[in-house]
């Protein structure tokens, strides 16, 4: 930026307004983190400042361990995420590059329509979706997600990728075409690896969003062990007259630490990742 | 978006290979850009036709029956539509969406840009607070709105109880029990979860304003606030008009927030058209009417839609 300013511009025009920011969009964390690591009890005495943990337990936690399906929804999450973004991850590679490099009839509006399925929200279609799901029968199976998750996330990577593919000089690819190799083993050994910071957070990215997806895991995945955590943790642990807040908190942190923990060390790809399709027109 | 231009002279390489046998006929197929082509785009393009084109049109379909759970529908032409006209409780969804939209976008927007701005200086532990910041973006709605729930909740929100302390009130606040109440409560959560989205990508264009220019301004004399207002605003323009389409988008078809916070409640008044649809067409098992619920997001959906399209096209 232009000139540093003086001590208290920058505390006023920077640190204050930063720290605001700051309150504001972590204080709901630091509350369920607190609240989780309280005894039920401490929690209806209002003379003690709800701000702080007085007495620190780690009985919350271990409620969710032994007499909730947690561990299980854990699982179930980690094999949809995992599962969904590879399916992902192949597709986009392959539509990725087939725009990107490939003439071919109708390529144009196929990239609009790859475009426009990004833009169909989940809450339009889940009523339809639920129908074709009790179609093929998939109800409480993991291919209700893995199959569906797809739907989203490809559009999105795809469109990532191909920005990516293009950036790398067309020479490059030729100079390979030339001396006998294939399109296909051109894709493989020359294009993915250059391209490996695309795909890279296009992963991050497809498996975050499986991980955080909620409308389609909450209405195909309706027996108690078969929920995901964001599911599992706001039908399964809210049911109850008296609510267990801590425990609830604790499923709630819990499931939020792997994307944050991802996330914190891919950050910048994440971010260049967000803007691509729009920076990159 | 592919460009034109004479065909790639590699495509006919492949043709001089001698003796081609049943592999080799392969090969040459799969060099081709005409083959390979839709051949790359299949896998991807099945998916999608499955399980979105099919449920999209499977949908207008529904929106025409009187379909419920177990019972194959009649078509009733567009007597569901007829019905919402009439419907109380459509209406105060039709409104709460328009104002979670319209009110929460402008909030993303001018916080977003503000955080942004104040991200762009330097400062210590710069990367650290810039992926701080993008947390509430990035966890699982579902979970964050729980913290959101007990902050709102009757006995235990920790607003209450502060308000007290200071003796600004004497009854804990019932933030998610009134209906007006609710719905800013509810856009308070949603306000909180979008800006981070916005700060990023505005952050992310911030960085490509050109710092000569900024000094060239400033040596011609412009203050701060004119060379923000005329150098740095017009180069963040399009991230700015990108990112808010995609908010309108996202803010008008939420489901999340809602089902967590209020379940739709007090009394079905503080329901979006996705949770309705869920009430509706899943809960109460009316399949038919709740397509049509749904499908009403659809016209205002496909106006942002092709907006951005025709907005990005013309930015290539």
């Amino acid at each position: 930026m232009v000139g540093s300013g003086t001590l208290g511009r920058r505390i006023f025009g920077i640190y204050l307004p930063l720290v605001l920011f700051l309150v504001f969009l972590l204080f709901p964390f630091y509350w369920m983190t607190i609240v989780s690591f309280k005894p039920t009890d401490d929690l209806f005495k209002l003379q003690y400042n709800p701000f702080w943990i007085q007495h620190f337990t780690f009985e919350n936690y271990l409620y969710l361990f032994q007499e909730t399906d947690f561990l299980s929804w854990f699982k179930n999450t980690m094999i949809v995420a995992t599962a969904s973004t590879g399916i992902s991850i192949f597709c986009s590679v392959l539509i990725g590059y087939a725009l990107a490099r490939l003439r071919f009839p109708g390529s144009n509006y196929l990239g609009v329509g790859i475009f426009m399925a990004y833009l169909v929200p989940p809450t339009l279609l889940f009523i339809p979706m639920a129908q074709v799901i009790a179609t093929f029968d998939l109800f409480n199976t993991y291919w209700a997600l893995i199959l569906t998750y797809p739907t989203h996330l490809i559009p999105f990577a795809s469109w990532l990728l191909m920005g990516y593919f293009r950036t790398i000089p067309k020479e490059i690819e030729e100079s390979a075409l030339i001396d006998g190799s294939s399109r296909l083993g051109s894709l493989v050994r020359i294009i993915l690896p250059l391209a490996l910071p695309g795909v890279l957070s296009a992963g991050i990215f497809s498996f975050t969003l499986s991980w955080n997806e909620f409308l389609y895991a909450l209405i195909f995945m309706s027996s108690g062990p078969m929920k995901t955590i964001p599911v599992g943790t706001v039908s399964d642990l809210i049911k109850a007259d008296v609510l267990f807040w801590g425990s609830l908190m604790a499923s709630a942190i819990l499931g939020s630490v792997p994307v944050a923990f991802i996330y914190s060390f891919f950050v910048d790809q994440y971010v260049s990742g967000l803007t691509a399709g729009a920076v990159k027109g | 978006m592919s460009r034109s231009g004479p065909p790639h002279a590699a495509a006919s390489l492949p043709a001089v290979r001698p003796r081609a046998g049943f592999l080799q006929r392969v090969q040459q197929q799969l060099d081709r850009e005409s083959t390979l082509g839709p051949l790359l785009m299949l896998p991807g393009a099945l998916l999608l036709v499955v399980f979105l084109a099919y449920p999209f049109f499977l949908g207008i379909w529904l929106s025409m029956t009187d379909t419920t759970l177990g019972r194959p529908g009649n078509f009733v032409g567009l007597q569901n539509f007829a019905n919402l006209m009439t419907d109380s409780i459509f209406q105060q969804t039709a409104r709460n969406t328009f104002i979670y939209s319209t009110v929460t976008v402008p909030f993303k927007l001018l916080l977003g840009l503000a955080l942004a701005v104040v991200l762009n200086n330097q400062m210590p532990f710069r990367n650290f607070i810039r992926a701080g910041v993008l947390m509430p973006w990035i966890v699982p709605t579902a979970l964050s709105s729980l913290g959101w729930f007990m902050i709102f909740d009757p006995v235990f929100s920790p607003f209450s109880w502060l308000l007290k302390s200071w003796g600004l009130i004497t009854k804990n606040i019932n933030f998610l029990g009134d209906p007006n109440l609710a719905i800013t409560s509810i856009m308070v959560a949603n306000i909180w979860r979008g800006t981070p989205f916005f700060a990023v990508a505005i952050l992310a264009a911030l960085q490509t304003v050109p710092a000569e220019l900024l000094e060239a301004a400033a040596i011609d004399g412009a203050g701060a606030w004119q060379r923000f207002r005329n150098v740095t605003l017009p180069a963040i323009m399009g991230i700015v008009l990108i990112t808010t389409l995609l908010s309108i988008i996202w803010t008008f078809a939420d489901f999340q927030l809602v089902y967590v916070l209020t379940k739709g409640g007090p009394a079905n008044m503080t329901h979006i058209f996705g949770t309705y649809a869920y009430n509706v067409g899943l809960w109460a098992t009316a399949i038919g009417q709740g397509a049509a619920i749904a499908l009403t997001m659809f016209p205002i959906l496909a106006i942002l839609a092709i907006l951005l399209l025709r907005y990005l096209r013309t930015e290539v």
